[in-house]
This record gives C-alpha cells, structure tokens and sequence, in this order.
C-alpha cells in the first residue's frame, strides 16, 4: 500500500517549499525591518522624541517696585494654592464638593471660581483655593491620590505691602483672562499666569515681566519626570525703581485723612512724581489672587468711589487755580499790560448785554480798581472776564493747550485721562454748535466746558516754575537692578512754552508768591510761619457734573455738589524742588482753607527731608 | 541489543552526553542561545522579578523538553489519539466550567496548577493527524482530507469560542501544515483558500468580537484610533523604527525604559528588542529563528517514518507562524493577534508548550536509526 521513496520524496519537496516560503516570510519581515529602521529612522526618533521629551516653560520672577529710597512697593511672596483642571474632570460641582471634605472651602471661593471659570484662559487651571496655610498643603498632599483633576500650585504671587496706600501710583497685577490671552506673545507667557492690569503694573508689562524659560524633561508614559535634560533659565523681569518718595506719599495721605481728594507732588526739575494720592485707595491684593464678587461690589458701588483713580483718570474745573496761567496768556497775546486796570464792581457785564456775571468771590461790593498783580493775588473773577472777552476763546485755547491741557501729560500709565480744554472748533465739532462769547468768560475763570487733570494742573504749574519747561511726568526714574540701572531720562513735553518773555513769567510767579506770601494772598494763613519762599494758586471750582459714575445716595447729594477746593504751588520759590496740587473734593469753603494747608504740609515735608535749597 | 548498540557505537555522536540524553546538539545549542538572549530582553523589559519567573518558567519548559525527548516515537504515536482525545474533552470541560482568566475561558484550575487545555491541543492536534496519515498511503484521498479537516476543525473551533483567536490560528496552522505536508492536492490547497476567503465575512460577522473586529480596522489605519487600539501599533513601530541601524544600547531603549511600549515584556517585546539591538540585531535575531526553523526541517526531512515527518515538519512550521505573526504585528504589517514570540516572550504556558514541541522535534530525530532497524 505504502510507497515509501514516492512518499519520502513528496514530503521533501513540500518540505522545501515550506521552507522556502518561511525563508520569503522572514526576507520580508527583514525588508519591513529596514524600512523602519534604516530608511524611516529619521522619522521614528522624531517621533521617539516627541514621546518623551516634554518641554516645560519655566515662569521668570516678576520685577519688584522700588520707592526713590529702595522700599519695596510691589513684591512677590510665594503662594500655595490648589486649582482645578476642567479638563481632566467630568463631574465639577461633585469635585468640589468631595475637595471641601479635606480643605475648607467658603462661599466665596465657590462664588469666586464660579466666575472665573467664565471668564478663564482655555486649558488653564483654575484656582479653587488660594493662599493656603503649611497645614492645609500637608492636608491636601496626603489625599492628593482622591484627586487627579486638583493640582497644588507654589508659584510667587504679587503682593502690595502698603495695599491701598499706592494701589493708585503703581497699578496692580490680575489673573491673564481670554481677552487678554489673545493679544499677548503666548509663547513669552507660557508660563505667566498673571499680568499688569492697571498702572505701571500695566504700562510696564513687558519690562516687569521678563523672558520665558525653558526645561525640557524626559518623561515616562505616565507623564512622570524622569529627569531633566536641558534647561534653558528665565530672564527674570526687571525692578522699577520710582521718583516716588514713600515718606512723602505717607505724609500726603495722612493729610487727606478721611477726606476725598487728589495729591501730587513732581519734581520741577525733571518731572518725576514724587506723590501720587488718590484717596480714597482700596486693597489691590485680593485682585491678585482673585476677589470674590461680594467684596467687588461693596467696592464698585461704594458713593466714595475707590476704584476710581482721581489723580490720574478724574477730570475736574480747574477753577482759579488757572489764573496765572491765563494771564500770562493775557500778556504774550497782548490783551493785557502789567499796567492795565480793569474796574470790578462785583460783576462783569459783556458789551450790549444785560446778564451779569459774577464774581464768584463773595465780596459783594467788587473790589474795585484790580491790575494783574492783584488780580492773581485775590483772584478776580472780573479781571479775567475781561481779559478772557478781549482774547477770545480761540487765543485762549491756543495758549493754554501750550500749558499741556486738553492732552495727556505722557505719564506712564494708560489710563491718564486727557481732560477738555474747550475751542470754537471743539464746540462746532462736538456739539455742533457756534461758540458764544459768554462761555468764553466762564472757561476765562477755570470753569464752563474746561476739564482738567491734577497732572496737568501740577505739570503746568510746574513749568511755572522752573521758567517754562514742561516735562512728561514720570513716575519711574530706572529700571534694572542696582547695579545695572537703566535710568529713564526726563522728557520734554510735546507742546511748549518756548521762549515766556521773563518779565511776564516774573510778574506771573511775583503774584503767585503773593497768593502765599502776601497780605492779601488767599493762601497766606495757610503758609504762616515757613521759614522758606513758596508760590502758588488757590482754587475753588463748582462741581459741574460728578466725575464718576458712582450712584448718588440721596441723602448725600447735597454733599457732593460742593465746591472742590484746589491749591497748586512750588516751592522754594527761587530754586523750585517740589510742585504740588491739592484737590478735595466737596468740602464748605474755598482751596485757601481746605487746599493750601494741606500742600503746606506736603511741601514741608518734602524740603525738610532734601533741604531747602 | 549488540547490533543496535554496535550502530550506536559507530555514529560520531556517540560519547556525546546530548545524544545519550536524546538531545539534538544543533537544535539545543540555537534554543539556548535564544533563550538567553530573550531572558537579556525580558530582564530590560520587565526587570528583575520578570526575569526571574521567567527563567523558572523556561527551565520547567527545559524539563518538560527532556522528558519528551526521551519517550520513543512509537509510544508517542501509540498515544496521539488519546491525547487529543484528552485535549478535546478537556476544552469541553473548560467550555462549561472553566476558570475565567482575562475575559476568556482558557483555563482548568487544578488547584495548584492552572492549565490551559489549548496549549496541549497546540501539540496534539498534529499529532493526532499524523498518526493519521500514518499507515496510509499518500497524498490522502479527498474522503481522508476531510476526515483530517474535520480533527483540525472541532478544536479550532472549541478554542474559537473562548474565544482565543490567536490560539486557534495556531492550531488551525499546526494541523494545516500536516495535512500540507502529506501532500495535499494544489487544486484543494487552492479551493481551501477560496474557501477562507469566503469564510472570512462570515467570521466578521458572526464570530468575531467587537474588539477584534476593531484590532483588524485599527491595522488597517491605526492613526484612526491613537490613543485606543491604535495606540499599540505605533507606539511598537516609533521604538523599532527608533532603533535604527544599531540600536540604542541594551537598557537604553527610551520608548521601552519609559513604558511607552504597551505590554513590553510580553507580546511586544520583539519592539524592544528592536529598539536596543536595531535592525542588526533584529536580522541576527532573525536569523536565529531561521536557523532553528531549517533544523526542524532537516530533522523532518532526514525523519525516517510517515508519523514523525509530519509531526517534526507541523512543529516547526508553526514555530514559525509564531515568530512571523508576532513579528509581523509588532512592526504593523499584520493585525495585533495574542501570539507571543516564541521562547523570547515573557509567559508561562507558551514556552513550556513550544519547548515540549522541541522535545518531540528531539524524540523523533535521536530515536530515528532503532526505529529504523
């Protein structure tokens, strides 16, 4: 039956083409080999590569704020807080819930995270808690297994030492939101979680900030470290070293006390701020770590208004505090002599018009026969009716507009508001309207459509001084540390005075030196006893329009629709080292009172500490 | 006893201590030399206590070849149709009773032990056809063909069921290969084929699970899935491909140090050894599995009966579809099967079963010239 040389040989043959098949099968498996590891090689560490190798952006440290005397105003202190990431969770509310059976979590920092997560950069975590105590981190990282979506971030966060007290010279810092994201250099951020909001937290973003780093870190499918395989260091952000006198600043604010109001003292010589007090302030570090909504609405709906920046973004009536500067319009233009007599029975009456305007000093009988001199000493509406009549609105704007109003005195912040100093051309294109000459008088005595700013009052008041320069106001003076400063030079204003004939500017500064020093002088009783010379101008200004949005308690309105009192003034009066305006806000009686005393005491201040002359 | 002893005597082997042991020298020393390169890789790849239960593993694996070495062929043929018969009813008693064990019924558990009925039938099957074919005369009528499909296709099935996919494909494979080697007709090898292509629709739709099912569309794109089934695919081929032509150092494969690779130690680990030896390596190894596989042939080829042809050539051609599918799925060219790399994968089951295959290869070839008095 069996046959076995056939059988032996079919079984070889098939034998040899199995063989010979498995021998094709491993050739090609060979060949797929190459492919992949010789000709797609390349490709494949690449691809190794990405699979390991994540790169980390490192955070740079954020630059620190200085005071002229090297007090730190801005700091960053290290903060532990937990934060979520809505990515890896399904079930929120649930998360937190469980969370809060570990550390505690009030109503507020629900409320809190509630609305960031509204507003929230994309694939960012966000905070539940912040600032946690030692032992709330040990609390947390022995139960850290129970929550994989909630991370435990030490990260240095901004503080503000002296909290309310400069949180409206120097800004403050706030959590990056999507609107802000889009525009920024994502890649610089990649590390950043917060940046400038306000100030010169703001206006200095990018040299506070510094340069991003870079560590890129071998890691296990697990996403843990492995180790680390290069580093590329941060370039941390540099310090800011300001004109601002915290001594000073101090001084001013406990002369505001309770009131509100406006202080800022500059540097004649260069224009650094030396005091910037907008009162009243508010605590900027819970904007840091993120303030719940309670608190955001006390402080947006307070009638104080303490958000409101009134140094730099309030536009009020100049009033009388103008006057110098007008009437040394009045004398390059030509309108008036030194000489020229303006008669004032109490009231200035247009050429073939009925009305009266008043003089707004409550001397009922005028005060007669009143030159420039005077005029500026006891502050003559009448004088300046007249002058302002004769010199026309347009004038009128041309000179001042070379004072700096109507326009930002290049601060460096954003948010400077650049006030109204109103023209015909404003009128017909604003309003719309043709301008009439009446409302020329009243813009001639620092009221009507004119708007301006305490930085341009001191700035203007300022070039007074120091024979007509006008500077940018600055507020930092260097960057850099110590060693490595970078200082900012003064900068000359835009719009200039050029060439004040000095006997003008003479007789503009004698008078304002008689406003303090004078017997008749509206400030006098103010600045008795100092033992220095010092200039400058009274004011009380109608408050037209509030110049907030701040709802109106009723029973307050009377309050706040009295006067402003204002005093502007430099001292010492040959060699000025200090300008000062004072602004309060809604006080009984004029700037002589509530103003000029308390521009005493800042000035006092300020020249015992760096001589007075 | 003179006469058998005189022949003996005169062979060159003869003072050989692997002989007397009815070891194959040849085939040995390849197996040793893979088995010590695979526990290289496994300790890479899994680490101290991995390597450790692996060497156990393999040395009861080494036991288990020696004892089957020993038993004469005669016996071995003598008992192939109750040893299947033995795997048949086992699987039956699995398929009822059985321990579940990663989703599927694979396992008895005899307490101490627990065995997994499909690893026998890996062995019995072709033995219990070529015992078979035995006695008859070759190549096999269409009614004998039949007969044999029908011993291949009941266990098939049984461990298709479990279901065990790769299993079945290697015990379809085993008794395929000596219904091959017995001379199967071309014209029915062909019909066959079209046949599983037919069968191929029917089996996605009425056999296969949804996973599986997923594993052969995931083949087909795997970018589609990267992080699911995908992921596997790509991740074996960046560590292969990241290799290169030399390697990255032995312990320094990133993809497989950092556990990028999934199952590394087991079904994957050709993808490790890829990555540390590179493509060098890889054809080294390649060619260690070729040289065993010409060894198992030419120990079919020089067998000198019908039984121990077909089982020493089924046994080795299977040893082969292992390292091809396993291969082939690591480096993407074929869908992600269960089939380890034999003797370099980490796992029990499979190395003692592919080691008692080798101790059959062994029996059937030190035994040859008694039987053949």
């Amino acid at each position: 039956m069996k046959d076995p040389v056939t059988e032996g040989g079919l079984f070889y043959r098939r034998a040899l083409m199995a063989g010979a098949v498995v021998l094709i099968l491993f050739l090609a498996l060979v060949g797929r080999l190459f492919y992949l590891q010789v000709l797609s090689y390349e490709e494949y560490v690449a691809k190794a590569d990405r699979n390991r190798i994540s790169t980390i952006p490192l955070a740079p440290t954020r630059g620190l704020i200085y005071d002229r005397n090297g007090v730190v105003l801005a700091e960053n202190r290290t903060s532990f807080s937990l934060e979520v990431m809505l990515e890896k969770t399904r079930d929120v509310d649930a998360l937190i819930e469980e969370l809060s059976s570990v550390i505690t979590i009030s109503d507020d920092d629900r409320e809190r995270f509630a609305q960031e997560r509204r507003q929230r950069r994309k694939g960012r975590a966000i905070p539940i808690r912040t600032r946690l105590s030692e032992k709330e981190v040990a609390q947390f990282s022995v139960n850290q297994h129970r929550f994989p979506a909630v991370s435990l971030r030490g990260q240095l966060i901004r503080h503000y030492p002296f909290g309310e007290q400069f949180v409206h010279a120097i800004g403050y810092v706030g959590r990056i939101n999507d609107r802000e994201w889009e525009k920024l250099d994502q890649a610089n951020y990649a590390a950043t979680s917060h940046i400038g909001k306000v100030g010169l937290e703001r206006f200095y973003e990018q040299v506070l900030h510094g340069a991003v780093g870079y560590q890129e870190i071998e890691t296990d499918v697990h996403d843990r470290l492995v180790r680390v395989l290069n580093r590329v260091a941060p370039i941390d952000g540099k310090d800011l070293h300001l004109h601002l006198d915290s001594e000073l600043q101090f001084a001013a604010l406990s002369m505001l006390g309770e009131q509100r109001g406006v202080i800022v003292a500059i540097d004649p010589n260069d224009g650094g701020v030396l005091a910037l007090v907008s009162a009243p302030g508010f605590d900027p570090n819970p904007f840091v770590t993120g303030i719940d909504s309670l608190s955001y609405r006390a402080l947006n709906e307070s009638p104080d208004a303490p958000m409101f920046n009134r140094a730099i973004n309030g536009v009020y009536p100049p009033g009388s505090t103008v006057k110098p500067h007008l009437a040394l319009a009045g004398l390059m233009s030509g309108v008036t002599q030194p000489s020229r007599k303006v008669w004032d029975p109490g009231w200035y009456q247009l050429p073939g018009d009925e009305r009266k305007y008043r003089d707004f000093n409550w001397h009922l009988g005028g005060h007669g026969w009143v030159d420039l001199h005077t005029s500026i000493i006891i502050s003559c509406d009448t004088y300046f009716y007249d002058m302002a009549n004769r010199m026309g609105i347009d004038v009128l704007h041309d000179y001042m507009q070379r004072f700096g109003f109507g326009q930002k005195t290049g601060l460096d912040v954003y948010e400077e508001a650049s006030g109204l100093l109103p023209s015909s051309e404003w009128k017909r294109r604003a309003r719309k309207q043709a301008w009439y000459p009446g409302e020329t008088l009243s813009v001639g005595i620092g009221q009507g459509y004119w708007n301006a700013t305490s930085l341009q009052l001191v700035s203007s008041t300022a070039a007074l001084a120091n024979g007509g320069k006008r500077y940018q106001l600055q507020l930092v003076d260097a960057l850099g540390v110590m060693d490595n400063r970078q200082d900012l030079p003064a900068q000359l204003a835009e719009h200039q005075l050029n060439a004040i004939p000095p006997e003008h500017l003479k007789l503009v500064r004698d008078a304002m030196k008689d406003v303090v020093h004078g017997a008749r002088g509206t400030a006098r009783k103010a600045f008795t006893g100092i033992d220095y010379l010092a200039a400058g101008k009274t004011g009380t200004a109608q408050v037209a329009s509030y110049a907030q949005d701040a709802k109106y308690d009723a029973t307050k309105v009377e309050e706040r629709f009295r006067d402003n009192a204002l005093f502007v003034g430099y001292a010492p009066y040959d060699k000025p080292k200090i300008a000062v305006i004072v602004l309060v806000e809604n006080v009984m009686g004029g700037g002589g009172s509530n103003a000029a005393p308390l521009a005493r005491r800042v000035i006092d201040a300020y020249l015992e500490k760096n001589g007075r002359d | 006893m003179t006469d058998f002893a005189s022949r003996i005597h005169t062979h060159k082997e003869r003072h050989n201590l692997a002989w007397r042991l009815h070891l194959d020298t040849t085939l040995l020393t390849a197996l040793m030399l893979l088995m010590a390169l695979a526990l290289g890789i496994v300790y890479s790849a899994g680490g101290d206590s991995t390597v450790n239960k692996q060497l156990a593993r393999l040395a009861v694996g080494m036991g288990v070849m020696v004892v089957l070495a020993q038993i004469p062929p005669r016996i071995l043929k003598l008992w192939s149709p109750a040893i299947y018969l033995a795997g048949i009813i086992m699987l039956l008693v699995v398929e009822f009773t059985g321990v579940i064990g990663k989703g599927a019924q694979r396992w008895i558990d005899l307490g101490f032990f627990r065995f997994q009925p499909s690893e026998l039938l890996k062995l019995a099957v072709p033995m219990m056809l070529a015992w078979y074919f035995a006695e008859k005369p070759l190549p096999p009528t269409l009614k004998q063909i039949v007969v044999a499909l029908l011993l291949i296709i009941v266990p098939v099935v049984l461990i298709a069921i479990q279901p065990d996919l790769g299993t079945s494909l290697l015990i379809f494979a085993s008794g395929f290969f000596v219904l091959w080697l017995a001379g199967l007709q071309w014209k029915l090898v062909a019909s066959s084929a079209l046949l599983a292509a037919a069968a191929a629709p029917m089996l996605w739709f009425f056999y296969m699970r949804d996973y599986q099912k997923q594993r052969v569309l995931t083949f087909l794109d795997p970018e589609k899935d990267p992080l699911g089934s995908g992921y596997h695919i790509i991740q074996s081929k960046i560590a292969v491909g990241s290799g290169g032509l030399y390697g990255k150092g032995y312990m320094q494969g990133t993809q497989s140090q950092l556990e990028f690779i999934p199952e590394r130690h087991t079904d994957f680990i050709f993808a490790v050894f890829g990555e540390e030896f590179g493509f060098l390596g890889a054809v080294l190894l390649m060619v260690l599995f070729a040289f065993i596989v010409w060894r198992g042939l030419y120990i079919a080829s020089n067998a000198q009966d019908t039984y121990s042809r077909l089982l020493a050539g089924a046994i080795t051609l299977t040893f082969s579809v292992y390292v091809i599918v396993n291969i082939g799925m690591v480096i993407g060219v074929l869908p992600v099967v269960g089939v380890p790399l034999p003797l370099v994968s980490y796992g029990g089951t499979s190395s003692v079963t592919l080691l008692a295959g080798f101790g059959l290869l062994m029996s059937l070839h030190t035994h040859r010239r008694l039987l053949s008095s």
